[in-house]
């Protein structure tokens, strides 16, 4: 079944210079297996192209439900030297949520 | 000693709601106050401020809003832990003294927590050996020495603690991390010990919880921002903390928001990087070691937190002078708002080619298109309105200046249905970097003074 993110988790986004940290954290217990199997560096890395030029790192909190994400080099140089808006990466999240993947596991939305 | 002290969030950065501090020591019982001003470009700002009046650099806000909370604060013993200093805590101590004498309050004690402020002492430490080389790309302190704006070191909760040891009611720090604020009145209140980790991780997390106000009791809540109720009387978070080192998360009855597993996860992972080393001066925390309980309506409690012992440097952030950058925006209304905004843009690229300005960046966003989410933003159907924003970066203020001359001209010179240019010429900013950098532990000590009115 195909599933977007948004729909297993929830998640908040900040900045420390120019890397941006995503935390996505499982909406329940039985959801976090499925981001830690699908939501991986490389995966993340290929949806934010164009925006996270550097590498992406993953960490993982099992006992939060929670996978952190920090993606390098993703916010103009971070800091008052960016030409952003959105400088600080505050609505990466709502970005990453909206990722969709097939899953082959059935699970009840 | 008590079972329980409850520490209270009133600001999770300079310019957060002003409500919240006096909600806080007014809607329910608290023991402590603890208000975080100062982020990584603030000490700039405040530097030079100091620059030029020897008595300002500091949180200013602040003054005026002890001057309203004195008397309530005075009344019921509550203690007040704040960075608000800046690089002149000391000038800060003496306005709250003098707030406090207008007041007719005749007993206060405050205590200033110094020596963070490193930046008239770098040549010192540098003949010393200590390079201060920025510790992310290895860069040496050379190429920015003539442009350093600030330079401090992160101070934690010991010192802190001392002030509060000695019998400061209100505590004044220049730069200390956020997390030392709410730790410090637990080591204070339980007599922790400098190798109790597990209990000063817990601490830290609890100051982590607590740093950003709201953002744990129902603000920029992703996972059903519409289930939190009333967050115009949002109430900011508590926490409760117990000698065991057992942290509850709450907020006071009746207020708005919420605290629930959720809202606190989404804090607990906000800016950190690899969870099993959470550093600070104090002590490392292991963020993968937290257990959360649902502990009753808007109560989340925090157990097993595990720590380890800090690292034996302190961190230093300077800010040093990096350019400039100007913004400009435009709006264009439908039709063809996209289309316009995109011909305005490309107009305005090639009258800069023509006029031979150089720019180390320059950056086109379309508000309503593309600005938040970039290549990956999703667009559906027509725009009534799109604002074109135009950044630019270079070394040369004129440049920065001249650009700013440029966007209006497009109202009269460019794609028709334009508008929003009310605010005047995009000024020039100055661009502050952020250099960050170790010094060892043994090179300087925190300094604790509390004097009394």
């Amino acid at each position: 079944m195909r599933i977007r993110l948004g729909d297993i988790a929830h998640a908040r986004s900040g900045d420390k210079g120019d890397t941006a940290n995503i935390g996505v954290i499982a909406r329940r217990r039985e959801y976090y297996p499925l981001i830690e199997k699908y939501l991986t560096a490389p995966r993340v890395k290929q949806h934010f192209a164009g925006i996270a030029f550097g590498p992406v790192e993953r960490f993982e909190l099992p006992n939060l439900w929670a996978l952190n994400f920090l993606l390098h080099e993703a916010l103009g140089g971070g800091g008052t030297k960016s030409l952003k808006l959105d400088a600080q990466g505050k609505t990466l999240a709502s970005a990453m949520l909206k990722m969709e993947f097939e899953i082959t596991e059935e699970i009840a939305l | 000693m008590k079972e329980k002290i409850r520490i209270a969030s009133g600001q999770g950065f300079w310019g957060d709601l002003l409500t919240a501090p006096r909600d806080q020591v007014t809607k329910g019982p608290v023991d402590y106050l603890v208000m975080d001003y100062l982020a990584e470009v603030t000490m700039s700002i405040m530097q030079k401020q100091k620059r030029k009046d020897p008595r300002q650099g500091y949180a200013r806000d602040l003054v005026p809003l002890l001057e309203e909370l004195l008397p309530i604060l005075v009344e019921k013993g509550i203690r007040v832990i704040t960075n608000g200093g800046g690089v002149n805590p000391v000038a800060c101590r003496d306005a709250v003294f003098e707030v406090a004498r207008k007041q007719g309050i005749h007993a206060l004690s405050i205590g200033v927590v110094w020596g963070d402020d490193i930046l008239e002492r770098i040549g010192e430490f540098r003949r010393s050996g200590i390079s201060l080389d920025n510790m992310e790309t290895g860069q040496r302190l050379e190429s920015i020495l003539d442009r350093i704006v600030s330079a401090n070191v992160y101070f934690g909760a010991w010192p802190i603690a001392e002030a509060l040891n000695q019998g400061a009611q209100i505590v004044i720090t220049g730069r200390t991390t956020d997390t030392g604020l709410t730790l410090a009145p637990m080591i204070h209140e339980f007599a922790w010990n400098r190798s109790d980790w597990d209990k000063l991780a817990a601490g830290t997390v609890a100051g982590h919880v607590l740093e950003c106000g709201a953002q744990a009791s129902g603000g920029n809540f992703s996972a059903d921002w519409r289930s939190v109720p009333d967050l115009a009387h949002v109430g900011f978070p508590i926490a409760e903390a117990f000698p065991s080192g057992e942290i509850v998360i709450t907020k006071h009855p009746g207020t708005g928001g919420m605290v629930s597993l959720q809202t606190v996860k989404e804090q607990l992972v906000y800016e950190i990087g690899n969870p099993r080393e959470y550093i600070t001066p104090d002590c490392t925390a292991d963020f993968t070691s937290i257990h959360l309980e649902d502990a009753g309506e808007d109560r989340v409690k925090l157990i097993d937190i595990k720590g380890k012992g800090p690292t034996d440097s302190f961190k230093v952030s300077m800010s040093f002078l990096d350019g400039y950058t100007a913004v400009g925006t435009l709006t264009y209304a439908w039709p063809d708002a996209l289309e316009k905004a995109k011909v305005a843009d490309s107009i305005l690229r090639e009258r800069l080619r023509d006029l031979q300005l150089e720019f180390e960046e320059m950056r086109t966003e379309f508000i309503g298109v593309n600005a938040c989410h970039g290549p990956i933003a999703t667009t559906s159907g027509e725009h009534n309105e799109v604002m074109l924003r135009v950044g630019v970066r270079t070394k040369e203020l004129g440049a920065a200046e001249r650009f700013g001359k440029e966007i209006a001209p497009l109202i009269l010179t460019g794609p028709p249905s334009v508008t929003g240019f009310a605010g005047g010429r995009p000024k020039p900013s100055e661009v502050i970097s952020y250099w960050p950098a170790l010094i060892p532990k043994s090179a300087l000590a925190p300094k604790v003074t509390v004097e009394h009115l």
